[in-house]
């Protein structure tokens, strides 16, 4: 697969709630090639997770197209799709009466896969998240399990049928720093390892920063504006702006904190 | 305690009591939840549908359920008729089928309420999450949001079948054996010993089938196969256990049939010892609802049972002048042979009135002694009755004839009227002529100079189906004209006394033939 095509397309997309109320996607275009990481940064309600959820058609656009490798999403159908693409969800989403082994060989069961097959994938894909050695980890239930390790559950499961591209909603919103630190390293060396194309959900600028090699600011609905970190701080609009200074006056206020106590 | 022979007649029927029990409770279960699971599955997305669901099986369990049962009767009694007319067969109206409806309908509630309730209460991010990972909706409901609300609705299914456990003991007034029949007859009877052990009986049952379907509810939620199959095949054995004996009993060639009083278990009892005397087989549908009997033998599903001749007249003929005893008989006689085919075998010789009844020294002191003399009381006193008593036309009759307005009216257990009178809880009754109380708390049947109620002559009744039936003639003809009402009032008084009716039977027997 080439860097330059096209992997996700949101071609001036709209998604309207409760009979065209509530706008909670307008007009948003954005190009995402494949093996990029994307980040999208807004507030709530800025309608960061309805335009990820227009991509596997968890909810269906009202205007505009949007595509996956080429294809409009409308022609797809909408399981098989959504089988096709990793979905990590907000505090793992896991099915509480389903064991870790249970939940990460979910899609390749409802693709009729082997058990067998699905056995031996889920130990490597437990290896792969690193919940290692596998035996300590595939009969355990969700609620057995710590908030870090359920996410890598939810990362596992996401990656469970090899999927290209994978969609991420606040993955790691609900960790503390550290765990969230380490989490989203290896998803890092996972999407580079495995050629993904990956979007992440994220309210968190340092994390989108870290993170992705492009990002999308959205607010209201509306896509305010995209591109590098180093792009996006040459724009003027003052939300982003605002958004940039943030980490980098944490950033300087911790720096100050701890020269003074140094001192 | 447990050398009362009591407690081993009541074991000795317990096959056949629990056998008809367990099977109606599990059948009405059985089909109410094919019912209602379905149901509550297409209504839990469809606020409509849902409130329609809910509202109408919420109506239903706010109906009693002896009401339910009774309901259901005339319902498919009607239904019979239709179908023999426009298909040419019917189907028996009687016991099995109606228990087995109303009760179904009576445990759709718990099952569609928690079934709803469970799927509602599931973690919407848990089925978003089983729609991302590519779940069809019919996957989405197998594989997460059944087996998440299954403690909700395995619940639900266990307090349904508590429910219609406990309810089936009233489906013995429609005709359908059950744990009720110790009740029913225990209460008539005043057997305590059969009371307490039909609700024991009944309560173990429910216990036990509740505590097999947590094992399979158990089973299920922790995955374990053993604990399901342990559960279920608990179940089956139950099932099993209680099938076997009472098949080998259904074949008996006659029934009998009683109605909800001491008098009616002592001659159902006569009756099935006279037919086992002349070598036939039968078996006992006691505590039969009045109305529910007639119909029943003008449908064969009972043979033989013994009526009171003022009662048909009124209830059947629908007939509210009176006539001489004699006049009334041949013309009842010949009405339920013309419009029934049921055949009169005779008259027992006694007669079973309604009559008013209050204590001898307090009727003394006041003068009274016949309901015209308690016209110008009534208005001070009150009166007991059983629970069709006021709602039948000889009480309507009566009150007309003397002009009697009492000050208040009580419904009350037929056995619980007498002592009620005796200790002036009420000041009359409307008791019965043959009733060996009268005797025992030395109270007076007042007299009905204006011969407001009809006679009640005792009268054996056979099915259309065996009006020809030479062998059940001959066992019962010893009988007619026989009993006396001082020999009828004795064997009450004994089966009151807590005789089993069977032994007092025989004594009735015993005391005809010494004559």
């Amino acid at each position: 697969m080439s860097d330059t095509a096209e992997a996700i397309v949101f071609d001036k997309v709209g998604k309207t709630f409760d009979n065209g109320r509530v706008k909670a996607v307008a007009d948003v275009s954005l190009h995402i090639a494949a093996g990029e990481f994307v980040a999208i940064v807004g507030g709530s309600g800025s309608g960061k997770t309805t335009l990820l959820r227009l991509a596997n058609r968890l909810l269906d656009a009202d205007s505009g197209h949007v595509r996956i490798s080429g294809r409009s999403v409308q022609q797809s159908d909408p399981i098989a799709l959504r089988r096709s693409i990793g979905y990590v969800f907000q505090s793992a989403g896991l099915f509480p009466h389903m064991t870790a082994a249970g939940n990460i060989g979910i899609t390749p069961r409802l693709l009729g896969q082997p058990a067998a097959d699905i056995a031996v994938r889920v130990d490597e894909l437990l290896t792969l998240v690193r919940l290692a050695p596998p035996e300590n980890y595939r009969d355990r239930y969700p609620h057995e399990l710590s908030g870090g390790e359920r996410q890598r559950v939810g990362v596992a499961r996401a990656l469970a049928a090899r999927p290209r591209i994978v969609l991420m909603d606040e993955p790691f919103g609900a960790l503390d720093p550290l765990t969230r630190d380490a989490l989203g390293d290896d998803y890092l060396r996972l999407h580079r390892d495995l050629g993904l194309t990956t979007i992440m959900i994220t309210h968190d600028m340092t994390e989108a920063m870290l993170l992705a090699n492009r990002i999308a600011v959205m607010r209201e609905g509306r896509l305010l504006g995209q591109g590098t970190p180093q792009e996006l701080g040459r724009s003027d609009n003052l939300y982003i702006k605002e958004l940039l200074n943030t980490p980098r006056k944490q950033a300087a206020r911790l720096q100050a904190v701890l020269t003074d106590r140094s001192a | 305690m447990f050398s009362d022979p009591r407690w081993s007649e009541a074991l000795s029927r317990l096959p056949d009591y629990l056998g008809s029990h367990v099977r109606v409770s599990m059948t009405a279960l059985a089909l109410g939840l094919a019912i209602s699971l379905p149901l509550a599955l297409l209504a839990y997305r469809r606020p409509v549908l849902r409130g329609f669901l809910l509202g109408i099986t919420s109506i239903v369990q706010t109906v009693p359920g002896l009401a339910l049962l009774a309901l259901f009767y005339p319902l498919l009694l009607a239904l019979s008729a239709l179908t023999a007319s426009w298909l040419g067969v019917g189907f028996s109206a009687f016991g099995f089928l109606p228990s087995v409806l109303a009760l179904a309908l009576y445990s759709m509630l718990p099952v569609a309420r928690n079934t709803i309730t469970g799927l509602r209460e599931i973690d919407p991010a848990l089925t978003e999450a089983a729609q991302g990972v590519g779940m069809t909706p019919r996957q989405s409901l197998t594989m997460v949001e059944l087996p998440l609300a299954l403690p909700v609705i395995m619940a639900g299914i266990r307090t349904a079948a508590v429910w219609v456990i406990g309810t089936a003991t009233l489906s013995t007034p429609i005709g359908q054996t059950s744990l009720g029949n110790y009740i029913f007859a225990g209460l008539q009877t005043q057997n305590w010993v059969f009371v307490l052990f039909g609700c024991a009986a009944a309560a173990l049952l429910a216990l036990a089938v509740d505590q097999l379907l947590a094992l399979v509810e158990n089973g299920l939620r922790l995955r374990l196969r053993a604990r399901i199959m342990a559960g279920l095949v608990g179940l089956a054995a139950l099932l099993l256990a209680t099938l076997t004996p009472s098949l080998s009993q259904s074949r008996a060639s006659h029934v009998i049939g009683a109605k909800t009083f001491t008098e009616q278990y002592v001659l159902a009892s006569l009756i099935g010892q006279r037919l086992e005397a002349a070598g036939l087989t039968s078996t006992l549908r006691e505590g039969l609802g009045s109305n529910v009997i007639f119909e029943a033998l003008a449908k064969n599903d009972i043979d033989v049972y013994v009526d009171y001749s003022g009662t048909l007249w009124a209830n059947q003929l629908k007939r509210t002048d009176v006539k001489p005893r004699g006049e009334l008989f041949d013309e009842l006689k010949a009405a339920l042979a013309s419009r029934w085919s049921i055949k009169t075998l005779g008259a027992l010789g006694f007669d079973n009135a309604y009559a008013l009844v209050m204590p001898r020294k307090r009727a003394e002191e006041l003068g009274i002694r016949s309901a015209a003399d308690l016209a110008a009381r009534a208005g001070t006193m009150s009166i007991a009755g059983d629970y069709e008593f006021f709602s039948r036309p000889e009480w309507t009759a009566l009150r007309t004839a003397y002009n009697l307005n009492f000050r208040q009216q009580r419904q009350m257990q037929p056995d619980f009227m007498y002592a009620a009178v005796a200790s002036g809880e009420v000041d009359v009754i409307a008791g019965y002529t043959s009733d060996g109380l009268i005797a025992r708390y030395d109270l007076v049947v007042l007299d009905d100079p204006k011969r407001a109620i009809p006679p009640y002559d005792a009268i054996v009744l056979i099915s259309p189906k065996r009006a020809e039936d030479k062998a059940l003639r001959d066992a019962l003809l010893p009988l007619i004209g026989k009993i006396d009402v001082s020999a009828m009032r004795e064997a009450n008084l004994r089966a009151g006394n807590g005789e089993t009716p069977s032994a007092v039977a025989k004594w009735l027997w015993d005391h005809i033939q010494r004559r």
